[in-house]
């Protein structure tokens, strides 16, 4: 089954509400708690992205009984160097939002390390779209 | 696996008038209305008591045991909760309200605050040891035992990060049965509580094979005789527990007498919820201790207590002033404490799974989301369920009816009302002539 919900770009305070969402669908599942875990770590992650980054977009999350796969996808500017996003440490968020407790460089590889499985598609000026899949009874530490 | 279907928190269904005001401050949806009265279903309710704070109609109240358990020992202990000592103004002490309690048929008083005393030194054992061998990240207090209910139902993925150390009350307890009194079987001890959980955790505990307590009474049962009592009472020195153990009674004295630096303390359990959340997303990654309490201020605002939270934490803020002066007093017992570590681990509870099995759960998952999606989403309550999705929920698990929504009942008399119109056009051909 699918879960879709729209992200506000122009909310802060409502970043996070499509996770808790789908934190609540898998509790109503019963699933694995560290997959539960798991996915709350990306899928946060990959939502504040979409909302800092990415101006906001639409995060869908599909269900069944084994995996979760969760797509975010946005029409932002696009991540022109992946390989150099998807390194520790590396940010470019502005000054407001590092006084926020953002911006340190840490959530790409903090999903690559909680998804069994992490796709991103990035097109400068039109858009990123990450997918993100976790096995319930998976570990984490995908390679994409 | 779900453990007790005993709860503090009760219904008096005499003073319910089915307003559906409990049922939307309910922080697990542990609550519906049916016919006409708030029922609470087990396997959710974590007796945080915030239904009774909420109730117009005081229909919801903790039930708790009467003083005349005491009855049946030899030797009556109270261990008060540091909360106790500030539901009386400033002209009553300490040692003057300990006294009162030994007016009251107990022969003797030890101090949960003590207690917390020694749950806190374990506390800070427990994560420099844990940081020392490697796992160190944020650990949780397990003292209050609302959150720790919270987080089997609701946050079973944060169990792990529970501090394995048990709560002051089961401290105080045992250390009078162990210590003060070894070998003994005519020692009943008795919690003097301002908490609604704390009832359900003496006879259903958490992390604990058995509870010690063999009784727990409410703060607001005992209040009267006490005050009564009070001035009557010869003052001699009975307290032991110093300002680091009587500040349990209110939101931030555990992590100050934890110690650890990167704490964070949160009360309420609106908030709670906000915290653990972020905790879940793996935010908050330099905190290393969380002191989360259900009430609000702490336990000063607990459902059992008498007094405004604010004032009574202003009382006790002025004892800690007080005793921060005074030289400590000589201890109740000789060497090193009891053993203060959890013995079995706290389980997840299941009470949000719509079934069982995953297959299951998924079709009726899939099933609510429909449902959902032709619903209002007004969230009104007047289906007995806190939102639409619960309902929805309830729906699909076979728990309610889809027309106990008024909308979704009104859609059906509609369509029920255009088919007698049609019906009513209906000639029989025999008188069908044009
Ligand atoms: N959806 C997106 N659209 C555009 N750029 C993105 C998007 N997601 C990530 N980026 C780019 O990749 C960089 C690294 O992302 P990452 O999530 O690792 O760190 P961050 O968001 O800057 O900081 P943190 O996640 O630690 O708060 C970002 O600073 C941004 O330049
Ligand atoms: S805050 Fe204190 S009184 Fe309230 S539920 Fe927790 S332990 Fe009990
Ligand atoms: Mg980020």
């Amino acid at each position: 089954m699918q879960l879709r919900y729209e992200v506000s770009g122009d909310d802060l305070s409502l970043a996070g509400k499509a996770s808790t969402e789908v934190k609540r669908a898998l509790g109503r599942l019963g699933v694995d708690t560290g997959a539960i875990k798991r996915t709350a770590v990306s899928m946060y992650e990959a939502e504040m992205n979409m909302v800092i980054h990415g101006g906001g977009g639409i995060a869908t999350a599909e269900l069944s009984p084994d995996r979760i796969v969760i797509t975010m996808e946005d029409k932002g500017p696009g991540i022109p160097d992946l390989e150099l996003a998807m390194q520790e440490g590396y940010s470019t968020a502005p000054e407001w939002i590092r006084e926020l407790g953002f911006g340190a460089g840490m959530g790409l590889p903090n999903i690559k390390r909680n998804a069994d499985d992490l796709h991103i598609e990035s097109i400068v000026g039109k858009g990123t779209r990450v997918t993100i899949t976790i096995d319930f009874s998976g570990t984490g530490g995908s390679r994409p | 696996m779900n453990g007790p279907s005993f709860h503090s928190v009760t219904l008096d269904p005499a003073k319910c008038k089915g307003c559906t005001t409990c049922v939307r401050f309910c922080p697990t949806e542990a609550i519906r209305v049916r016919k006409g009265r708030a029922a609470i279903i087990d396997d959710r309710c974590i007796d945080c008591g915030e239904c009774i704070r909420t109730c117009p109609n005081n229909a919801k109240k903790a039930v708790s045991d009467p003083l005349t358990v005491l009855e049946s020992y030899a030797v009556r202990v109270a261990i008060p909760a540091p909360t106790l000592y500030g539901q009386f103004d400033e002209r009553f002490s300490v040692d003057r309200i300990l006294g009162g309690l030994l007016e009251l048929g107990f022969t003797d008083v030890f101090e949960v605050a003590r207690g917390a005393e020694l749950v806190a030194d374990a506390t800070a054992a427990w994560i420099a040891s844990a940081g020392e061998a490697g796992s160190g990240g944020q650990w949780i207090s397990s003292a209050c035992p609302a959150v720790v209910k919270l987080l089997q139902v609701r946050f079973p993925s944060l169990l792990d990060r529970l501090v394995p150390v048990m709560s002051p009350m089961e401290a105080a307890a045992r250390i009078v049965k162990e210590r003060l009194y070894p070998g003994r079987t005519d020692v009943g001890v008795f919690f003097i509580s301002p908490c609604a959980g704390k009832v359900t955790v003496s006879r259903f505990p958490q992390g604990l094979t058995e509870s010690a307590v063999d009784g727990v009474i409410a703060i607001k049962d005992i209040y009267v005789p006490l005050l009564n009592a009070l001035p009557g009472v010869h003052e001699r020195p009975l307290g032991h527990a110093g300002a680091r153990g009587v500040a349990w009674a209110h939101i931030d004295g555990e992590s100050d007498a934890v110690g650890v630096p990167k704490a964070i303390s949160v009360s309420g359990i609106a908030d709670v919820i906000g915290v653990f959340e972020a905790l879940e997303n793996g935010k908050m990654k330099h905190v290393a201790f969380i002191e989360a309490l259900a009430c609000p201020a702490g336990c000063v605002g607990g459902p059992l207590t008498v007094e405004n939270p604010y004032i009574a934490r202003a009382r006790i803020r002025a004892i800690e002033r007080k005793a921060a002066e005074l030289p400590p007093r000589e201890a109740r017992f000789e060497g090193a404490a009891i053993n203060l570590g959890l013995e079995v681990p706290v389980p997840a509870r299941s009470g949000l799974r719509l079934a069982p099995d995953v297959f299951k759960a998924m079709i009726m998952l899939e099933e609510a989301e429909i449902i959902h999606e032709s619903l209002p989403g007004l969230d009104c309550g007047s289906c007995g369920a806190p939102t639409c999705r619960a309902f929805a929920e309830d729906v699909a698990r076979g728990d309610a009816m889809l027309t106990d929504c008024i909308f979704k009942l009104r859609e059906n008399v509609r369509k029920l009302a255009e088919e007698l119109i049609n019906m009513e056009r209906w000639q029989p051909p025999g008188l069908d002539k044009d």
